[in-house]
């Protein structure tokens, strides 16, 4: 079958037709682009798992617009030339709704890449859905009519984060330490910048970067933190790179606040766990399971269940997902053209609390309620752990919607 | 000054030691094999896994003698059944086959433990700082890495150095015809001291992976190094690797420590301002940010000028 469809589109395309698209009738097909083999494989699978799971709870209740979704996946390997393929690969196959979150690098080449596509086909335009990379740069400078993002942009996380830190009278002297790239080094700069602003008696008492995901032993960094007298520390390290630093931190019996982006990213609580930090590593996402919010907790528990073994999700992508339904039923069509407009400007419930959030118009930058949060052992209150270690976060403080808007440089140009 | 002196020295040896324990393993097979082990970072990962499932079964302390036992054991039946019969077709049929056999073990890893990384903690026992100096605390569990580590580079040398077998060994890779006429087996030799520097591997698994994170990607991520440390410690040499292991330790962590760059040095002379201009992107960039690079850097460095590395005794 899939040969014939093959030779046929080969065919069509010999004689300058454009290729048909192989989508069975009744089936809405997603692709998932991310790393599935290689260093960011754990990261990517998480994604994977949440997309089936999301599809086969709609497909149950009958999918969107009487169309059954298929999540097809592309492996990246996070590079972006492999991205490229691998999204051609999925526009032949027919598929129009590209969904990508790790690397910003790979979401400004997606991004560029559909751009130019979509000029050159308008009769047939392909989406990209962003969930994870948060490079400002996105939502600004590159910024284009057919790229969303949902996860809050660097720019955003640490104006919510000041926000907050505003009001933290035993802060005065901070750490940076961060991956020597552009997203590391945009999270250092932001949170100079902001820090100098709206604190200005904070001590700024070192600014590191050390090489991405090459170092094995943190402790000489963690020697300079301690020498150099810091009480916080802000990083937006993941991975090893995070969960090496703080247990680095642990061993040396570093006293410090760390507020991190992604100490809940996969591996993350593990480590803070193992180096026995209750309540000193903080994070601030979109959501946290232990929020109390009957609809996402049945959600959560039922996940849990069908991934035993990687009990972790992103709320991003079920507020990606449930705000694309949304459009493409507001649309009734499954078109990109047709529910692109729609998503702008939607006002969506978020999944984690069910506080409203909205995507910008002027930039497809989605604003949501952001939490500031902690590890610790869960108690009678929280009810969730990460990654099995009995360990839970534990909302610290929201920063409302309104604390977390920031401006944009985007000129959006939406096609005629 | 003296603080940071002392605490760089002191870490930088810890960290050393950590990688001399890493690739203990790799430089026995290598000199004794001649065999350069690409799967040995799989080995390792192997330990780590193995160790964490037994100790959360029965205990740290016999997962750090079964799991490099099983391993070993692996190691064997790799070397029995596939490196040998890869072994005639010569030095890139062993590279290609234990380069496969990275995949092969990751994937596995895989399918049994997933692509999170598990909870393998420290043993209660040696859960505690050791000591306390200028207000920095030295973890037990890293002293024990650094006896272990030491316990094995002497054991090793006294092995190989000072006892019949360790002679036979050497002989069977130079002249494996004589030793066989002598009546030795020189086949099983081979075939014991892949099982040793095999469960050498395990060995470091089974430490390093409390210390460090144990995760599906981390014979990936453990990259190049050792065999950075191998190759300037000298092709096959381990006093070569116990050496190199020190030197790359100490050079990485005072690195870290020196805040100096470019502009601190030249900033105040005469022609700073041209400087600037040519060299603009490095200007900034402090010794600290480049420091992970600086072990490829002595790497390429030895190649030029002494490629047969500090203490090897060939070129190859």
């Amino acid at each position: 079958m899939t040969k014939k469809l093959a030779l046929a589109a080969a065919a069509l395309s010999i004689l300058g037709l454009s290729a048909m698209p192989a989508a069975a009738e009744g089936t809405l097909k997603l692709a998932y682009v991310d790393p599935l083999s290689g260093g960011g494989a754990s990261i990517g699978q998480i994604g994977l798992n949440q997309l089936r799971f999301i599809a086969e709870r709609i497909n149950a209740k009958g999918g969107v617009n009487g169309e059954k979704l298929e999540v097809v996946p592309f492996d990246n390997e996070v590079n972006p030339q492999k991205s490229l393929v691998q999204v051609q690969k999925a526009i032949d196959q027919g598929i129009r709704i590209i969904i990508q979150g790790n690397g910003s690098s790979v979401a400004v080449a997606i991004e560029d890449f559909l751009r130019k596509y979509n000029e050159r086909n308008p009769d047939k335009n392909v989406i990209h859905l962003n969930y994870a990379a948060i490079d400002p740069i996105l939502t600004n400078e590159k910024c284009s009519y057919w790229h969303f993002a949902w996860d809050a942009a660097v720019n955003i996380k640490l104006e919510a984060l000041t926000n907050y830190l505003k009001g933290q009278k035993d802060l005065k002297k901070v750490y940076l330490i961060d991956q020597d790239y552009s997203f590391g080094h945009s999270v250092a700069d932001t949170a100079v910048k902001m820090l100098k602003e709206k604190r200005p008696d904070v001590q700024i008492v070192g600014n590191e970067f050390h090489p991405l995901v090459k170092v094995t032993d943190f402790s000489p960094y963690v020697a300079k933190i301690k020498a150099s007298g810091a009480d916080t520390v802000i990083t937006g390290n993941w991975g090893q790179d995070l969960a090496l630093l703080i247990k680095a931190a642990a061993d040396a019996g570093l006293k410090v606040k760390w507020y991190t982006f992604y100490a809940g990213g996969a591996g993350g609580p593990t480590a803070v766990k193992q180096a026995g930090l209750a309540d000193q590593v903080f994070q601030i996402t979109e959501g946290i399971n232990n929020i109390d919010y009957k609809p996402a907790q049945e959600t959560i528990r039922a996940y849990m269940e069908a991934y035993p073994k990687e009990p972790v999700y992103y709320p991003r992508l079920f507020n990606l997902t449930g705000m694309l339904f949304e459009a493409i039923e507001e649309a009734k069509s499954d078109d990109p053209a047709k529910f692109a407009p729609k998503l702008e400007g939607m006002k969506y419930k978020t999944f984690s609390s069910g506080d409203e959030g909205f995507m910008r118009a002027d930039d497809h930058q989605f604003f949501q309620p952001l939490y500031i949060s902690t590890l610790e052992p869960v108690d009678t209150k929280t009810e969730f752990d990460e990654e099995n270690t009995g360990w839970g976060w534990k909302e610290v403080a929201q920063v409302p919607v309104k604390d977390t808007i920031t401006e944009t440089t985007c000129k959006m140009k939406r096609p005629k | 000054m003296f603080e940071i002196v002392f605490i760089s020295t002191l870490n930088g040896i810890l960290y050393g030691m950590l990688l001399f324990l890493m690739a203990s393993g790799l430089t026995v097979i290598f000199s004794m094999m001649g065999v350069l082990n690409f799967a040995h970072a799989g080995f390792y990962m192997l330990g780590a896994f193995f160790g964490f499932e037994i100790s959360r079964r029965v205990g740290f302390w016999p997962g750090l003698v079964i799991a490099p036992l099983l391993v070993g054991l692996i190691g064997m039946a790799v070397e029995r059944y596939g490196l040998r019969r890869v072994h005639r077709h010569g030095h890139v049929a062993e590279l290609l086959f234990t380069f496969g056999l990275t995949y092969v073990i990751q994937q596995a890893v895989e399918m049994v433990w997933g692509k999170l990384p598990v909870d393998y903690e420290v043993p209660r026992s040696l859960d505690f700082p050791a000591f306390t100096v200028f207000g920095t605390e030295y973890p037990a569990f890293k002293m024990f890495e650094l006896l272990i580590s030491v316990a094995i580079f002497l054991v090793l040398l006294l092995v190989i150095k000072r006892t019949r077998i360790g002679l036979v060994v050497q002989a069977a890779l130079s002249h494996p015809g004589m030793v066989a006429m002598l009546g030795h087996n020189v086949d099983r030799v081979f075939m014991l001291v892949f099982g040793v520097g095999v469960a050498l591997a395990a060995v470091a698994g089974v430490i390093a992976g409390p210390a460090l994170v144990t995760q599906s990607n981390m014979a990936g991520l453990l990259g190049p190094i050792l065999f950075v440390v191998v190759v300037v410690g000298g092709l096959g040499s381990l006093g070569g690797a116990f050496i190199a292991s020190l030197l790359i330790g100490l050079l990485q962590t005072f690195a870290v420590a020196s805040n100096a760059s470019l502009a601190d040095l030249f900033g105040s002379s005469a022609s700073a301002g041209a400087l600037q201009t040519y060299l603009s992107d490095i200007w900034n960039v402090t010794v600290a940010q480049v420091a992970p690079i600086l072990p490829y850097l002595l790497l390429v460095l030895i190649l030029i000028f002494r490629p047969r590395g500090l203490m090897g005794t060939r070129e190859t």
